[in-house]
């Protein structure tokens, strides 16, 4: 695996500098390394990770699982990029086994996540049915454990 | 009563406690420090080991093992040092499971060491060897590594402090504090001088797994040192388990059979909680130990390479997760920069003389810490020695 995107996928602050001392690089080559995986889309951006339950922040979030008809030609990408368009959409991906799509959509209350799947959602056509889960608690996302702080516990005396 | 000085043996009255005990009181009396002084993984043990141990207190595992340790794990062992330093140490009589590699240590001295006998150990060096020689009324004599060797031990030092009442030579590498090793020629040259005398090698190693540039050689697989070497080692490091408290030592079977008493009448067996999950450990733990050697690879470079850009002359450490650097040349004693930049630059690190005389100079830096951490450590070194 490409160690720079494993370092910054760890740490997307780090910068060309830190990691090319860190890898033993040339700085001008990570430097021109990161723009190439940044041109082809490999790092698609750079953004802070946040737990937003400790915010004052309302918001609910809900899995809701998709069956949809494949479209000829154009196979499932036609309708989910229907629904990816939707800013409500958080993620979206196409699955295997009993449903297709899997939209995890975040909503100010639960009533405004209830009218975008029926006003939104389920009037797209070729859309056959949908199942809605409401999200209780986030305990791990992304690799990311939710509601701990790391404290450094160890003993300083043993040397 | 008479005083406490009068009544407890004079042995242990004799010895200090470890570290720098004025510098480690500071330490706890300053607040909001940024702490660089951990000699322990800052890794939590991977959690399918964790889980091991856990599923052996479930299963109601909480008795006694045999002695010398569970079977399976002793047997792990010997795979584990054929795997890696191609060594062999039968499972039944030339291992034994320890608490920690700490008692390893303790053990083997207690079993070879007679009182006036001299102990060669290099120093700068962990600091249990010389207190525990002295328990057993053994006479340390100290060997100074130098930076112009890169802190190795060379045949030359060890032949010149070779006399007729040296019995043992404690072999401390990859070295705790200053990153040095021992490459296979270096340890050639040493076998040179040993081969045709009577002195038995302790070799600790503890940090093995943790070398950057190339792997560990033991002492042992040089042709004619098995037979005089006592290996101590354990999961502390490589697997981040410090606290489970586990080690192990390999030696020839007429050896362990005399350290076993020891380890029998003092200590029974290491803890069976800790020993299931090191199984699980040497089974499926290779992987654990790349991806953690990796990380402290990105770091080591990292904070030798801020050290040097603030103008500190610093040894490229080759294993373990210490860094050596040279602060002598800020015109103070290492104790007292080591202070100033704890009230001065909100950075604790430990003086080099809390591991020999000869660690005057210099102090030692953990890099068991997360890169930003590391980051907010260098960036106040900078400014305290900008002030200067």
């Amino acid at each position: 695996m490409n160690e720079i995107l494993k370092l910054l996928e760890q740490d997307a602050r780090l910068t060309p500098e830190q990691i090319s001392v860190m890898l033993n690089r040339d700085v001008d080559e990570v430097r021109a390394e990161i723009e190439q995986l940044e041109k082809t889309g490999i790092i698609l951006g750079y953004r802070a990770v946040i737990d937003w339950d400790k915010t004052d922040r309302e918001y609910v979030s809900a899995v809701i699982e998709i069956k949809i008809t494949p479209q000829r030609d154009r196979g499932f990408d036609y309708i989910a990029e229907k629904i990816y368009n939707y800013p409500e959409v958080e993620s979206l991906t196409l699955m295997s086994g009993g449903y297709d799509l899997s939209c995890v959509i975040k909503g100010r209350s639960m009533k405004e996540v209830a009218n975008f799947v029926a006003n939104k959602l389920s009037t797209i056509d070729g859309v056959l049915s949908t199942s809605t889960h409401f999200v209780l608690r986030k305990y791990k996302y992304d690799g990311v454990v939710y509601g701990v702080v790391e404290k450094d516990e160890r003993g300083h005396d043993f040397i | 009563m008479k005083p406490y000085s009068e009544l407890l043996s004079r042995a242990v009255l004799g010895i200090e406690p470890s570290g720098i005990r004025k510098y480690f009181d500071l330490l706890d009396e300053v607040k909001d420090i940024v702490s660089l002084t951990v000699g322990q993984p800052d890794f939590v043990t991977p959690w399918h080991i964790r889980e091991a141990g856990i599923h052996s207190l479930e299963e109601g595992r909480t008795y006694y093992t045999s002695n010398s340790g569970l079977a399976e794990l002793r047997s792990e062992i010997s795979k584990y040092f054929a795997r890696r330093f191609n060594l062999n140490y039968s499972p039944n009589n030339e291992i034994i499971v320890t608490v920690g590699g700490s008692e390893a240590i303790d053990l083997t001295i207690r079993t070879v060491v007679n009182p006036g006998d001299e102990v060669i150990m290099p120093t700068p060096c962990f600091v249990c060897y010389e207190p525990i020689v002295r328990l057993s009324g053994g006479v340390p004599v100290i060997i100074e590594t130098k930076q112009k060797d890169d802190f190795r031990l060379t045949a030359s030092d060890l032949r010149a402090a070779i006399t007729d009442k040296t019995k043992l030579l404690i072999l401390p590498f990859p070295n705790n504090p200053t990153g040095a090793i021992m490459a296979e020629e270096d340890l050639e040259a040493i076998a040179d001088v040993l081969r045709d005398t009577d002195i038995l090698i302790l070799s600790d190693e503890i940090y093995a797994e943790l070398t950057y540039e190339r792997q560990h050689v033991s002492i042992a697989s040089i042709p004619g040192m098995r037979e005089r070497t006592i290996i101590a080692s354990g999961f502390s490091k490589a697997y981040a388990m410090t606290g489970w408290r586990l080690g192990y030592l390999a030696a020839p079977a007429e050896i362990v059979k005399h350290i076993f008493k020891v380890h029998q009448y003092a200590i029974m067996c290491a803890p069976t909680t800790a020993q299931y999950a090191a199984i699980e450990a040497l089974k499926n733990g290779d992987d654990d130990i790349a991806e953690m050697t990796n990380e402290y690879n990105r770091r080591r470079r990292y904070i030798v390479n801020g050290l040097r850009s603030i103008g500190i002359d610093c040894f490229m450490p080759q294993g373990a997760f210490y860094v050596w650097p040279y602060i002598g040349s800020f015109g103070m004693k290492s104790e007292r920069f080591c202070e100033r930049l704890l009230y001065e630059g909100g950075v604790a690190i430990i003086p080099g003389t809390a591991f020999g005389a000869c660690g005057e100079g210099y102090a030692r830096i953990s890099y068991a810490y997360s890169v930003r951490h590391i980051t907010l450590a260098l960036e106040k070194i900078e400014k305290f020695i900008k002030s200067l």
